[in-house]
C-alpha cells in the first residue's frame, strides 16, 4: 500500500509537469496575443501602447524564457500574474472557487442521491411502467441541451413565476447578513444546481438501472435467490453494492472535471464560476490565468484518480492495489 | 390557443403603454426624488476600471461615473463646464487656458488642483493613452501658474482636443497615488479614486461593480441615487430576462438581442432610448484588402459597393438600428460630414457592368471570382451582415468565403498577418474625425502591426497631406476644407466602404428619470438619473 502510494506520487509529479509543459506549448500555437485582445477591445491602438502592454505582460520575452519562467515559478507552487485582471492567478482563482464548489457539490450531490434511487427503482420493476416512466425522464434530460435547461427554467420560474432570481449568487442592493446571506445565496442556487444536476442526474440514473441488471444475471444472484433471500435484500446487498463500481468511476470523471465542467450552466445564470473564468481567459489569451486553472485541473484529475483507485479496494475486496 | 394568448397578451400590454404614455401618470413629478439603487447590466466584464490605459466600452462606462472631466459634452456636442469652469484658446490656437472648479476633492479626501491636471497629461494624455497621444504630442509645455489655471503651449494647433476633453477621453488621474509609478501595474487601476458623483465601493469578480453615491460632490443635491450597481450577466436571454422582471433597471450598448428589441418596446415597464451615443457616433464598415490581386483595381471595389444594398442591410440585419453611412465621417458629425461625396447606390447591374470593365468575366459556372470575408466576432449581428454581404456579392458572380474566430485571431489576421481579403468592423468616429477616422486611412501606420489602423492597406500621398495638415491647422475652416477634400478622396477610391451609421440603444425602467442627459452619456455620469414614485431597492 505504502509503496504504491509513493510509486503514484512520484508518477504523479511528472504527469503534472508533462500536462504543463503541453499546456504552455499548446496555448501558445493559439494566434494573438493579450496586447492584441486588449487592443482590440479597446477601438483604439498605437505601436507604443502595444508595445507598452507587451513588455508589461511578459510577452515580449523569447518562448523559451517565458517557459523557464513559468515552469520556475511552478516548481516554487506560484501560479504566476494575471497582468490581465491586475492580480495573482491564485487570488483570482480563490476568489471563484466557493462558487465552483458550492455549485458542483450541490448537483452532484443531487445527481448521484436522486439518481442512484432512481436507476434502483427502475432496475428493480424491469419493463414495467415505472421503469419506462423513469427510463424516458432519463433520456429526455440526458439529450436536453443544458443551456436551453437552463433558459426554459429561468423563463419559468424566474420571469413567469417570479419565485426566484434570474441569476447571480447574491441579492448584492439587498446587503444580506448571516443566515439572511445563506438563504439567499440557496434561493440562487436552486436552478443553476437543477440544471446541471438533471443531466448528471440521467447519467446515473441510466447507469445504475444498467448496471444492476447486468449483476440481476451473475450466477450468484441466482444462488441467493435459490436459498431463499428476500428481493429487497438481494436487490440492496448483493446487486446494488456491486452494481457501484462503474457509478464511482463516473463520479470520479465528473468530479474530475470540477473545476471547468459547467460554463454554459455559469454563463446562464451569471454563476461566478471557475468554468467562466478558464472560458473568458481562453479568449482573452491570458495565458498565465489559463494555465493556472489548468494545472490545478489536471491536478484534480490524478488525484480524484487516485482516490477512486483506493475506493474501489474498499467496495470490492477482490481488487487490490499492487 | 397558445398564439391567441400570446395576442392577447400584448396586445392588452400595448394598451397599457398607450395609456401611461398619453397620459402622465398622476404620481409623476418633475422634482428629481434622492435615493435607491440603479442596477445596471455591464458586459462583458472590464479588465480595468481605470480609463487611462482602456478604451474598451465597458470600462469607461464604469469609469464615467467615478471620473469627471475637464468638461462634458451636450445634445450639440459642445463643451459644457465641469471641471474646468472656462476655458481660452489664445487668437493663434497656441495657447489654451483652463480654469478650474474650487472646492473640488478627490474621493480620499485631497484636493483636486491643477498639477493633477498637468501630471495626468505629460504622463498619459502625451504617453500611453492609445487615442490621445497623436492630439496631445504637440503640447510643449504645461503651465500651473496657480491651483486652479492650466496653461497648454503648443507648438502647433491641435484643435481637436477640443473633442476629447470630458472623463474618458481626456482622464484626470489622482497625482498623490500614480506619481513615481508604474501606472499600467497600479493597484488603484482596480479600485479607482475620482472626482465624480459616484465612489468605487467593490468590484467582485465575474459578479459586479458597486458604486456608492459621493456625499461631498461638488455640485450639491447631487447625485440622486445612493448607489450603482453593475452586473456582469454574460448569456443574452439571462440579460433579456432580468430587464424584463425589472432585476435591471438600465441597460446601455445594446445589451439584449436586436430581436428582442420589438417585443421591449410593447413592456410597459421598460422603454428603449436611442439617445447619448451622438459622442461616439458609431460606423459599421467593410474594408477591402487592397493588396488583393482583384480588390487593387479600384473598379472591382466600386463594383462591389454597387453590389450591397445597405437599406435593405439596416432594416433587415440590423432591425432598423441604423442607417445607410456615405462616408467614413458619419452626418451626425455635422460640421466635417460631406454629403455631397461620390456614393454608391444599390445597383446590380452596374455593379456587374462594372467587374466586365474590370476583366473580370463571369465564368462558365457563372463565377468572377473567389474571396474571403472575415467579420468581427462581436456577436450575432455582425455575422448575420457577412452573411448578407456574401448573398449580396453571389448575385454578382463573386463567391465570398466568411471565415469565423474569436477577437485576438481576427486581430491579428487582419492587422498582424494581413492575411484577409473583406474584413467588417465598425469604429467610432468621435465628434472631431481626427480621433476616430483618419486612423483607417494614414498610410503612416503600415508595417507597425497595430489593431484599429489603416486595414485597408491604402496609401495615397494626398490624402496624407490632408490628414497631416488637418491635424496642425489653426483656422477652423480650413480643417473643414483638408475633411471635406478628404472624403472626396476616399470615397472615389473606395479602400473602404462605409455601411451604416450604427445607432446604439439603451433599455431602461419607465420609472427611471433623466437617464440621458447629455450627448455623452454613455460614457459619462449618472448623476442626474433618478427614481420616480417608489424607487426600487
Amino acid at each position: 500500500m505504502r509503496r504504491y502510494l509513493r510509486r503514484s506520487l512520484w508518477q504523479i509529479g511528472i504527469v503534472v509537469l508533462g500536462i504543463a509543459t503541453i499546456n504552455f506549448f499548446l496555448l501558445h500555437l493559439a494566434p494573438g496575443d493579450a496586447a492584441e485582445v486588449m487592443a482590440g477591445e479597446s477601438g483604439a491602438a498605437t505601436a507604443e501602447y502595444m508595445a507598452a502592454l507587451r513588455q508589461q505582460f511578459g510577452i515580449d520575452q523569447p518562448l523559451y524564457l517565458q517557459f523557464l519562467r513559468y515552469v520556475g515559478h511552478l516548481l516554487t507552487l506560484d501560479l504566476g500574474y494575471s497582468f490581465r485582471e491586475g492580480m495573482p492567478v491564485a487570488e483570482l482563482m480563490r476568489q471563484r472557487l466557493p462558487a465552483t464548489l458550492l455549485l458542483m457539490g450541490s448537483s452532484t450531490a443531487l445527481a448521484v442521491s436522486l439518481g442512484c434511487v432512481l436507476g434502483f427503482m427502475a432496475a428493480r420493476r424491469a419493463g414495467k411502467i415505472a421503469d419506462t416512466v423513469i427510463s424516458t425522464l432519463a433520456l429526455l434530460f440526458y439529450a436536453t441541451p443544458v443551456f436551453w435547461v437552463g433558459v426554459m427554467l429561468v423563463m419559468v420560474f424566474s420571469v413567469a413565476l417570479d419565485w426566484l432570481p434570474i441569476g447571480g449568487m447574491t441579492s448584492i442592493e439587498a446587503g444580506y447578513r448571516g443566515w439572511a446571506l445563506a438563504g439567499d445565496v440557496a434561493r440562487h442556487l436552486v436552478l443553476p444546481a437543477v440544471t446541471l444536476g438533471l443531466f448528471y442526474l440521467a447519467i446515473y440514473t441510466r447507469l445504475v438501472r444498467a448496471s444492476m441488471l447486468e449483476v440481476y444475471h451473475l450466477d450468484f444472484v441466482r444462488t441467493a435467490r435459490a436459498k431463499g433471500v428476500r428481493p429487497w435484500r438481494i436487490a440492496t446487498r448483493h446487486v446494488l453494492r456491486n452494481a457501484l463500481l462503474p457509478v464511482v468511476t463516473t463520479l470520479g470523471v465528473q468530479l474530475s472535471s470540477i473545476l471547468g465542467g459547467a460554463v454554459l450552466v455559469e454563463t446562464v445564470f451569471s454563476w461566478p464560476g471557475l468554468g467562466r473564468l478558464a472560458f473568458e481567459a481562453l479568449f482573452h489569451r491570458d495565458l498565465a490565468l489559463l494555465l493556472g486553472i489548468l494545472f490545478c485541473s489536471s491536478l484534480v484529475v490524478v488525484f480524484v484518480n487516485l482516490a477512486v483507485d483506493l475506493i474501489y479496494t474498499l467496495l470490492d475486496p477482490r481488487i487490490e492495489l499492487s | 390557443m397558445r398564439t391567441l394568448s400570446r395576442r392577447h397578451f400584448l396586445a392588452a400590454s400595448s394598451a397599457i403603454a398607450l395609456f401611461i404614455r398619453s397620459d402622465k401618470p398622476v404620481w409623476a413629478e418633475d422634482k428629481p426624488q434622492a435615493g435607491g439603487t440603479l442596477s445596471v447590466i455591464l458586459q462583458p466584464e472590464p479588465v480595468t476600471l481605470s480609463p487611462t490605459n482602456n478604451m474598451a466600452q465597458p470600462t469607461q462606462t464604469v469609469a464615467g461615473n467615478i471620473f469627471d472631466g475637464l468638461v462634458y459634452y451636450d445634445f450639440d456636442l459642445k463643451p459644457q463646464p465641469c471641471l474646468a469652469t472656462s476655458w481660452d484658446l489664445a487668437r493663434d490656437g497656441k495657447t489654451v487656458t483652463f480654469h478650474l472648479r474650487h472646492g473640488v476633492k478627490w474621493h480620499d479626501g485631497k484636493p483636486f488642483t491643477s498639477a493633477d491636471v498637468k501630471w495626468s497629461l505629460e504622463n498619459i494624455w502625451k504617453t500611453i493613452h492609445p487615442r490621445n497621444k497623436a492630439l496631445f504630442e504637440n503640447v510643449s509645455a504645461v503651465e500651473t501658474p496657480d491651483d486652479f489655471t492650466v496653461v497648454l503651449k503648443f507648438s502647433k494647433p491641435s484643435l481637436p482636443i477640443f473633442s476629447v476633453l470630458n472623463g474618458v477621453g481626456a482622464p484626470i488621474l489622482p497625482r498623490h497615488l500614480y506619481e513615481g509609478t508604474d501606472i499600467l501595474g497600479s493597484p488603484y487601476n482596480n479600485k479607482p479614486v475620482g472626482t465624480g458623483a459616484f465612489v468605487f465601493k467593490e468590484w467582485k469578480r465575474g459578479e459586479y461593480v458597486l458604486l456608492e453615491r459621493n456625499p461631498d460632490y461638488w455640485d450639491s443635491g447631487k447625485p440622486y441615487l445612493d448607489r450603482i450597481l453593475f452586473r456582469i450577466i454574460p448569456d443574452p436571454a439571462a440579460r433579456a430576462a432580468a430587464v424584463e422582471k425589472g432585476e435591471i433597471q438600465y441597460a446601455p450598448f445594446n445589451a439584449i438581442p436586436l430581436r428582442d428589441v420589438e417585443r421591449f418596446s410593447q413592456l410597459p415597464n421598460v422603454k428603449i432610448d436611442r439617445r447619448g451615443y451622438d459622442w461616439i457616433s458609431p460606423l459599421l464598415y467593410l474594408d477591402f484588402n487592397v493588396e488583393n490581386q482583384y480588390l487593387k483595381h479600384q473598379r472591382v471595389r466600386q463594383a462591389l459597393a454597387h453590389a450591397i444594398d445597405r437599406n435593405a442591410m439596416a432594416r433587415i440585419v440590423w432591425f432598423g438600428f441604423g442607417k445607410p453611412a456615405i462616408s467614413p465621417v458619419p452626418s451626425a458629425v455635422a460640421t466635417f460630414h460631406d454629403s455631397t461625396v461620390p456614393q454608391y447606390a444599390f445597383d446590380p447591374k452596374k455593379a456587374e457592368a462594372l467587374l466586365d470593365e474590370a476583366g473580370f468575366k463571369r465564368g462558365a459556372d457563372g463565377t468572377r471570382f473567389a474571396i474571403t470575408h472575415d467579420y468581427l466576432p462581436y456577436g450575432d449581428d455582425y455575422r448575420r451582415t457577412a452573411e448578407f454581404i456574401k448573398q449580396a456579392l453571389h448575385k454578382i458572380g463573386v463567391e465570398v468565403t466568411i471565415r469565423s474566430q474569436d477577437t485576438a485571431a481576427f486581430i491579428k489576421r487582419i492587422y498582424g498577418d494581413r492575411d484577409f481579403d473583406l474584413s467588417l468592423s465598425w469604429n467610432s468616429a468621435f465628434p472631431d474625425p481626427q480621433i476616430g477616422v483618419v486612423r483607417a486611412y494614414w498610410s503612416g501606420w503600415l508595417g507597425t502591426q497595430t489593431p484599429w489602423t489603416n486595414g485597408s492597406g491604402y496609401r495615397n500621398a494626398e490624402v496624407d497631406g490632408l490628414i497631416q495638415a488637418a491635424a496642425v491647422e489653426g483656422n477652423p475652416e480650413a480643417r473643414v476644407a483638408d475633411f471635406k477634400r478628404f472624403q472626396q478622396i476616399v470615397l472615389t477610391e473606395l479602400p473602404t466602404l462605409p455601411l451604416l451609421e450604427m445607432q446604439f440603444f439603451s433599455v431602461h425602467a419607465a420609472n427611471l428619470r433623466d437617464i440621458v442627459s447629455q450627448g455623452d452619456q454613455t460614457y459619462s455620469t449618472l448623476k442626474n438619473a433618478w427614481f420616480d414614485g417608489k424607487a426600487k431597492g
